[in-house]
């Protein structure tokens, strides 16, 4: 159950956009879609929705076939990146619109209408047109523009793209809460390795029109089963011979069995966290370490810049050798 | 007669009434309304009011004798139906037009482009020249239209062509797809995305297309004169009756045919200003 997406491949001209690519998702779960711009996740998502017409391959949403289907009879709630409002039409038959469209009783509209807009905080804008609204309140006002037409599955396609850092992170908890209240299948693209790993039940990462891995976040994250997957969910610096996060590394002014010895060459503070820049000693990796520790560390370890410093992986710390 | 574009613009009446509350007028804003107005005021407010005195200016008797006039009666009915009948055209094939320009990826798109504006940028007389060869008694198509109702109505449609097409255009481009989409996943039907989605978005820009069709229909002369052959309870329009009366001293009365054609093209944009407010609101 859930949807099934079987060998689906999808080109625009010469360029790939999905190379056979086999899917589950699960219902009932918030699944991401990871990667980066071009890779091909919204294309997905909008061959999902029957917004767009894959090559080959088969779609099933819920055990229903719906390859052939048109976006109409989908039964499935999409919101776009730029909110795609009705502009002309108050909040409230903005939602209303699906209702309206399958022809249900006015009062069971309206009652219904009210009880999304409740569940979106939107109920005192019901009167006001999208204009009135702030980005963050018309992507709410899309997202219960979706959920309306009591969808099989909600799809949302860069949702926070267009809004700025703050209402970003406070939506995507917001979206996190409601999926736990309202349970539907719900598929989300981002290019954000930081709200997918925060918001989502399931990851995918696709790169280059293909799946690089699929799994839980912290499964991802702990074991990446590439080089890109390591280097998207995060951060990644080379130590020695392997790929690990810049936090995983274990930095100290005393000499020790080090991975690597040398000079702390770039400072930077960003608030807690300081990033260092580490240029080894050793002629065979000449290439700069990134190193991050927090400020307290710092402190304690009395690192400062032009200072000897030698490098190794904390203990348990996830690396790939490449 | 001339058309206060602004006037069209959809919500300048509304913003007007919710900014102009009390706020007092900075230096540079005052000039500028100074300016504006005193510009408006010589170019349309006077001239207007002086068409309006000197039709009444005779007394009331004149006014009314000339519209009495059987002649300038038919010739007034003649030049208001066919631009209505016009417009009503425009409004379908105008958007039309512009929607294809817009959508549809064709061979020659870009000289259908410019081949639009030609009624618009051709001297009304070169206009009727080239119908008067096309439709006339000479017609290689075979089609001759002379010296009838058909003629003004086929010169009215050739030079307000581009009016509604030049005015959709630009707000079609700005439509975004997003929203069409949007519909179609709530399962509207094409149709119902066209009528409750794309056309209230329209249609302040297709009355505005329709509000210029009309005026410049019921003020047309250059390019139906040769066509149309002027005949009297026929083919003749309100432009040439008040150039007739005006070559026979009679300037009353064609002051009175003016203030008559003034007040339908008024009425004209109101109306389509209420027509495209509750298309708006519907959607």
């Amino acid at each position: 159950m859930g949807i099934e997406i079987r060998g689906v491949s999808k080109n625009f001209g010469d360029f790939v956009a999905l190379q056979d690519i086999d899917l589950s998702i699960p219902s009932g779960q918030l699944t991401a879609l990871l990667g980066p711009s071009g890779g091909g996740k919204s294309t997905l998502l909008r061959i999902i929705a029957g917004l767009e017409s894959s090559d080959s391959g088969t779609i099933e949403i819920e055990g229903l076939d719906a390859t052939g289907l048109p976006a109409q009879k989908r039964n499935v709630g999409f919101v776009f990146q730029h909110y795609a409002a009705f502009k002309h039409m108050t909040v409230e038959k903005n939602v209303a619109f699906g209702l309206e469209i399958r022809k249900k009783p006015k009062d069971e509209v309206r009652r219904r209408v009210a009880e999304l807009l409740e569940l979106v905080h939107l109920e005192q804008f019901s009167h006001r047109l999208p204009s009135q609204l702030s980005g963050g309140q018309r992507q709410r006002m899309a997202l219960a523009r979706a959920l309306a037409i009591e969808p099989s599955v909600l799809l949302l396609d860069e949702p926070f793209g267009a809004l700025d850092a703050k209402v970003r992170k406070e939506l995507r908890e917001w979206l996190r809460r409601l999926h736990d209240e309202v349970h539907v299948t719900t598929v989300f693209v981002t290019h954000d390795q930081e709200e997918a790993l925060e918001v989502s039940d399931n990851l995918v990462v696709i790169n280059e029109g293909r799946i690089e891995q699929i799994g839980t976040p912290d499964d991802l994250y702990d074991r990446p089963a590439s080089e890109f997957v390591l280097s998207f969910l995060g951060p990644v610096t080379r130590l020695g011979n392997t790929l690990i996060r810049p936090h995983d590394i274990d930095i100290t002014r005393y000499e020790h069995a080090a991975t690597a010895t040398g000079r702390i060459t770039r400072w930077t503070r960003v608030g807690f966290e300081i990033r260092l820049e580490v240029t080894p000693d050793d002629v065979l990796h000449p290439d700069p370490v990134q190193v991050i520790v927090t400020r307290t560390e710092a402190t304690a370890l009395q690192l400062h810049e032009g200072a000897q410093v030698w490098l190794r992986p904390r203990a348990g710390a996830e690396t790939v050798v490449s | 007669m001339t058309v206060d574009s602004s006037s069209l613009a959809p919500g300048t009446a509304r913003r007007r009434r919710a900014r102009g509350t009390g706020a007092p007028l900075t230096r540079s804003s005052g000039i500028g309304l100074g300016i504006a107005l005193t510009w408006f005021s010589l170019l349309v407010l006077i001239p207007l009011c002086l068409v309006v005195i000197q039709s009444v200016d005779g007394g009331w008797t004149t006014f009314r004798e000339t519209l009495t006039n059987p002649q300038t009666a038919a010739a007034l009915r003649l030049t208001v139906t066919q631009a209505l009948i016009v417009t009503v055209i425009n409004v379908v094939m105008g958007t039309l037009i512009a929607w294809v320009l817009v959508r549809d990826e064709f061979w020659g798109k870009r000289l259908l482009e410019v081949v639009i504006d030609i009624p618009f940028a051709l001297p009304t007389i070169v206009a009727g020249l080239v119908l008067l060869s096309l439709y006339g008694p000479d017609s290689p198509l075979g089609v001759n239209v002379a010296n009838t109702e058909r003629s003004v109505f086929l010169a009215l449609l050739f030079v307000t062509l581009p009016f509604v097409v030049r005015t959709v255009q630009p707000v079609l481009m700005e439509l975004d797809r997003d929203v069409e989409e949007a519909a179609a996943s709530l399962g509207a039907s094409r149709f119902t995305t066209l009528r409750r989605i794309i056309l209230p978005s329209l249609a302040p820009a297709i009355t505005a297309g329709a509000a210029l069709s009309f005026a410049r229909g019921i003020s047309e002369y250059g390019s139906l004169v040769l066509l149309s052959g002027n005949l009297p309870l026929k083919t003749e329009v309100a432009s040439v009756r008040i150039l007739t009366y005006i070559e026979n001293g009679n300037e009353a009365a064609a002051a009175s045919v003016a203030t008559i054609l003034l007040l339908v093209a008024l009425a004209a944009i109101v109306l389509l200003q209420v027509v495209s407010k509750w298309v708006a609101r519907r959607g």
